[in-house]
């Protein structure tokens, strides 16, 4: 359990360090935003309580928002992530529940079901983010369009850093 | 009583939702108002410092087109100097220094962080109010505008690039005088448009558009860009103009901050007349 939480600590600080120092740094186009730092909130044990999920969604939210002046924006996307995560975790979950080490990575729960798991969580922070960020409808295309292609290009960075995560953990 | 009690335990998990919902959302509506949530952007001590650090080491990969830009500034102004300069007639000229004021100072600010790649984009500098920055200062480029100050810690400032949904500059065409606003309206960082000049004005790709003199923030005649193409609108009185920006956002490291002298002056004559105004009107009433 204790080992558990330093790593979630250790996880925090490398996936907002990551997110901050380098991809948003990166310009590969004005639709590309990935924002791989949300994997944090993917990755929280499945026995994490909701209220837990929520207060760390919003100090996640938080600190990106301090760190790319977009005040709120990312603190309210990442709340509708805790909120939706337990509902979409008992979607996918088997009908006798999950067994108590189960985690929620690519490695246990096998592609589909994270495919679900992630794709749909994904999608609704970038929904959310983004459409706080333009605010108006009558750029609607381009909205939706980045909201697609960011929530793409996010879900890849995910699957690779969890294949990536999943072949160190066999190695052990 | 108990059925409240049992409902809100049942609900207490969308209870805690709603109430950490409202926080976001209050930090969401202040941040649209200037002077605002001053400690939370990335002008406080901690983010500044984190994007300071890493401005010391990405720096490097500018330097080329920072030393570029800078030494092409400074070919500009030494075109300016007295020895630039030849007298070619036998003229007397007068100098008169009451007649000349100065009207802005300029401050240098170093970029350490950037983005251009959202909606709404803005800038960190590594100065802040003990170098006598405030909100509302205007700021430019060696090739042209960049934006507008909007908070300031003692050592930090953030900027809210032209690339931000709310900065519009009042421009003008240079060879004709007629002017518009100049908006981006997001995608690409190299274009942004020039509204509201009548659609009998001619323009011809190349055209220079600059800063007007109706701006409090920026000096009269600072280069903007350069008309790109007419994206026009069948029936429509005004030219939808796309201008070709001449700052390079995406590869911005040094700034000025321009610092307009006379600006509080006016501001508290321009703020006595509404004051007076509106007492006058009471009066008549």
């Amino acid at each position: 359990m204790g080992i558990e939480i330093v790593f979630n600590i250790l996880r925090f600080i490398v996936l907002l360090g990551l997110q901050i120092l380098v991809l948003n740094q990166v310009e590969i186009s004005g639709f590309l935003n990935p924002y791989l730092y949300v994997l944090f909130i993917l990755a929280l044990p499945i026995e994490t309580p909701r209220a837990m999920v929520l207060v760390l969604a919003f100090i996640t939210g938080l600190t990106m928002d301090i760190f790319s002046d977009t005040l709120g924006m990312h603190t309210t996307a990442c709340l509708w992530m805790g909120l939706l995560r337990p509902y979409i975790i008992r979607l996918i979950s088997p009908r006798e529940g999950f067994e108590f080490y189960f985690k929620p990575t690519l490695g246990y729960l096998g592609l589909p079901k994270y495919l679900i798991y992630s794709g749909i969580l994904v999608f609704v922070h970038h929904f959310v983010l983004f459409f706080l960020e333009f605010l108006r409808f009558d750029e609607l295309p381009r909205m939706l369009l980045k909201i697609f292609a960011s929530t793409l290009f996010t879900l890849v960075l995910i699957f690779i850093s969890q294949q990536f995560f999943s072949k160190g953990k066999s190695n052990q | 009583m108990k059925n409240l009690i049992n409902f809100l335990i049942r609900s207490w998990f969308f209870i805690l939702f709603l109430f950490l919902q409202i926080g976001a959302l209050v930090l969401l509506f202040s941040n649209n108002n200037y002077h605002s949530a001053q400690y939370f952007n990335s002008a406080n001590t901690v983010s500044g410092k984190v994007y300071e650090t890493q401005s010391e080491i990405t720096d490097y990969l500018t330097l080329k087109s920072a030393n570029a830009d800078l030494a092409e500034e400074n070919a500009r102004l030494r075109a300016m100097l007295p020895t630039a300069y030849e007298i070619t007639d036998k003229k007397f000229f007068v100098k008169n220094d009451t007649i000349f004021a100065q009207k802005y100072s300029y401050a240098n600010a170093k970029v350490i962080n950037n983005s251009t790649n959202r909606r709404n984009n803005y800038i960190t500098l590594n100065k802040g109010s003990l170098q006598g920055i405030q909100p509302k200062m205007g700021v430019i480029s060696p090739n042209g505008i960049v934006g507008v100050v909007k908070d300031v810690s003692p050592n930090y400032a953030t900027v809210l690039s032209f690339l931000h949904k709310a900065v519009k500059v009042s421009a003008k065409i240079r060879k004709s005088g007629y002017f518009g606003s100049l908006i981006w309206e997001g995608g690409n960082p190299d274009f942004g448009y020039l509204k509201d000049i009548p659609s009998y004005v001619k323009l011809v790709k190349g055209d220079t558009i600059v800063t007007t003199s109706y701006s409090d923030i920026f000096p009269e005649d600072i280069m903007v860009g350069v008309v790109e193409s007419l994206d026009e609108k069948p029936n429509d009185s005004f030219h939808n103009i796309k201008v070709k920006l001449s700052t390079n956002f995406t590869t911005l490291s040094y700034v000025y901050i321009i610092k307009d002298v006379t600006r509080s002056e006016r501001d508290s004559l321009q703020q006595k007349t509404i004051k007076d105004v509106e007492k006058g009107d009471n009066n008549g009433d």
